[in-house]
């Protein structure tokens, strides 16, 4: 099936049009004459974490703090796992992004003085529910940024282990891209859908992280050889049961109290980190004192309203299930649940290892938001700010970074190309009429089958929900294995359009994802984050293990690199600087 | 989780395609609107409030709590109209205001 072929050149490329990938085009805007490509897996108007809206920002920094104020309650919440210089630079900038949000037309909440109204200690209130349509509006007005929208990045380019761009191809139709740039940044997100979810088939997307962050960012720089930190701390998020909505308008706005079954409030026995307050809501069922709650019965009939309309701007599934139940929030208490285990760097430590510009190990790659490391409760404004670090950084990288030669890239290409052909040649076209999709010999399943089998591997043996996110040793041997099994099922794959050609690469993108994750977990000799993941070997905290868990791919195998902490700003040096 | 196109009133813009941020919603070989994934649905709404024609429903699954209702919005300026049409019963409208910010 012949491939047409699009090639491009710019000066920076975007991988993923989302919070940070757009907010790093619109700093480059700035700069006429650079040119600035971004390539989307859908469309830039609502892709990314922000589809449904957000009703806060939860990282701002209110009169009478300081961002070294965020850093120390972000140390708190990691439990000390984190890198400062990343942390600050980007709180240093939570407050210009917000400003810069607000005049692209985001409501924000005011007080009587005409400060911003607190929820908490760092959250702001807004009417988020179109906030990327005005952050993608702003691109589109951008001169020198071309948006493709529907392309899925699979490989980066790489020349003498520089990145000097990336392939991928359309998600409508049979076009393979060849996209050349001086600097890549990648703000591909996080990972979803490693674990079975919270919810069975029909509803199996119904969940908090978006089910279309597959992990692409990971996986492209695991492939590359670029060091990763701290996958082991996944991110548990303790949400509303079923529709998997967030919790903090009801905590933080109503102030209702979480209770297990026989009323008890719990929270002050775990701790009120995320980690410790997901880990008591887990551990309270575990002990049979389930289902917990957050408490509102007998909260007022205007703020029955209130939360109603507050979850129509950001998980309106909420709204419609208390309409459904023929209950108001006032009526009955909301039920909580901890969610599949995700891999999200903008919650966690996990992502590419980054110096404080964002610079990733591979020369001319940067990373900013879900996909970059070190830095947890980035939220919004976190995943704003660094995809303006990353993207001021590349451009003064810029004048080291020369456009590579076509010639040397085209045996890459060439075996990208491959690739895609082989995974959409079926062995015998015509038995393909007689199987569902994906199903096409010579591979006996679809990559929708393979992905619940890794998915169960993973819930099974990996600290999954079904055994409260515990795991052991023993376990995560029999989860490699498993998954090795699976990698080399996912290898032939056939799929007869580049829609089922972007379910096989999904898949792949987070098998690959789930085996890094596992040697991850099997190198923290401890249980950090409970509320996480539990280590049934190592059950406690020890604090011989304040060190970042690194890994990287060296000769086809991942090599896992221990590193101690660090303070102080940090640039990477690269070998090679003749590019 | 999922949607439900009205073929009916779907005038085949396309805007709910590209409003889609899993690619789920495409051209089928008739040329017509369709949801190929309904299972991969993430319940985003963005859809819905991009449907110039309120032809795209949303409702929740058995398994999380579904009743049967169909949810779909209606635009009026700034003004967002959340209706819910339960299988029996009267409607209910939520109207939210685009200028005015969430108070919790």
């Amino acid at each position: 099936m012949p491939f047409h072929i699009v090639e491009k050149t710019a000066d920076i490329l975007i991988i993923g049009g989302g919070t940070a990938g757009c907010y790093a085009a619109l700093t480059l805007a700035a700069h006429e004459g650079l040119s600035v490509l971004i390539a989307e897996k859908a469309n830039i108007r609502r892709s990314g974490c922000l589809a449904a809206g957000v009703n806060a920002i939860n990282a701002y920094i209110p009169a009478g703090k300081t961002p070294e104020d965020y850093l120390e309650y972000v140390r708190w919440d990691a439990a000390g796992i984190i890198r400062d210089d990343l942390v600050l630079s980007m709180a240093r900038r939570f407050n210009s992004v917000v400003g810069r949000l607000e005049d692209l037309g985001l409501v924000i909440l005011k007080d009587e003085t005409g400060a911003y109204a607190l929820r908490g200690q760092w959250n702001i209130k807004i009417n988020g529910e179109n906030i990327k349509p005005l952050l993608s509006q702003a691109v589109y007005r951008a001169k020198n940024v071309e948006v493709l929208n529907h392309v899925n990045i699979t490989d980066y380019l790489i020349l003498n282990g520089r990145v000097v761009g990336a392939a991928g191809f359309s998600v409508r139709e049979e076009t393979a891209y060849f996209l050349r740039a001086r600097a890549v940044i990648c703000t591909a997100g996080g990972a979803a859908g490693l674990y079975r979810p919270n919810n069975p088939g029909f509803s199996q997307h119904k969940m908090w992280y978006p089910p279309f962050n597959t992990g692409t960012g990971y996986a492209l720089g695991i492939r590359a050889g670029a060091e990763m930190t701290t996958f082991e701390m996944r991110f548990v998020a303790q949400r509303c049961k079923d529709t998997i909505a967030p919790t903090g308008t009801i905590a933080l706005g109503v102030g209702a109290k979480q209770v297990n079954a026989q009323g008890e409030e719990y929270t002050s026995r775990y701790g009120l980190s995320t980690s410790g307050r997901a880990y008591g809501t887990t551990n309270e069922t575990h002990q049979g004192r389930g289902p917990c709650y957050l408490n509102t019965i007998g909260i007022t009939s205007r703020q029955d309203e209130d939360l109603l309309k507050a979850y129509l701007n950001m998980a309106p599934s909420q709204t419609l299930k208390w309409l459904e139940s023929g209950k108001r929030p006032s009526q009955q208490n909301v039920e909580l649940e901890g969610t599949e285990p995700y891999v999200v760097g903008g919650h966690t430590a996990s992502g590419y290892w980054v110096d404080t510009g964002r610079r990733t190990t591979l020369r001319g790659l940067y990373a900013a938001g879900d996909v970059a490391g070190g830095a947890p409760k980035k939220f919004v404004t976190g995943a704003l700010a660094e995809g303006e670090i990353a993207a001021n950084t590349a451009l003064a990288d810029l004048p080291g970074l020369p456009l590579p030669e076509d010639e040397a890239l085209q045996a890459q290409e060439q075996a990208i190309l491959q690739t895609y052909e082989q995974h959409l040649t079926p062995a015998d076209t015509s038995t393909v009429k007689r199987y569902s999709r994906h199903f096409v010999p010579p591979c006996r399943y679809t990559s929708q089958q393979l992905e619940e089998a890794m998915q169960k591997v993973m819930d099974d043996y990996a600290g999954g929900i079904h055994s409260s996110y515990r795991y052991s040793e023993a376990q995560l041997d029999i989860a490699d294995e498993r998954l090795e099994g699976l990698t080399a099922l996912a290898q032939d794959l056939r799929g007869t359009d580049t829609d089922d050609l972007l379910h096989i690469y999904e898949l792949k993108d987070r098998l690959l994802v789930c085996q890094s994750l596992i040697a991850h977990l099997r190198a923290r000799r401890e249980t950090r984050w409970a509320g996480f993941g539990f280590n049934t070997d190592y059950p406690g905290v020890d604090d011989s293990w304040q060190l970042y868990v690194n890994s990287r791919l060296e000769n086809g195998t991942l090599k896992i690199h221990y590193r101690n902490l660090v303070k102080e700003a940090i640039t990477f040096e690269y070998p090679d600087s003749n590019g | 989780m999922s949607i439900l196109i009205q073929t009916d009133k779907c005038r085949n813009c396309g805007r709910c395609i590209e409003a889609c941020p899993g690619n789920l919603i495409q051209v089928n070989p008739q040329g017509k609107v369709w949801l190929r994934h309904p299972e991969e649905c993430w319940g985003c709404t963005s859809c819905l409030k991009e449907c110039q024609f309120e032809a795209i429903y949303f409702y929740l699954g058995a398994d999380i709590g579904g009743r049967g209702s169909l949810m779909h919005t209606r635009r009026e300026g700034d003004l967002c109209h959340w209706i819910v049409e339960p299988p029996n019963g009267r409607p209910v409208v939520i109207t939210v205001d685009r200028r005015s910010a969430n108070k919790y």
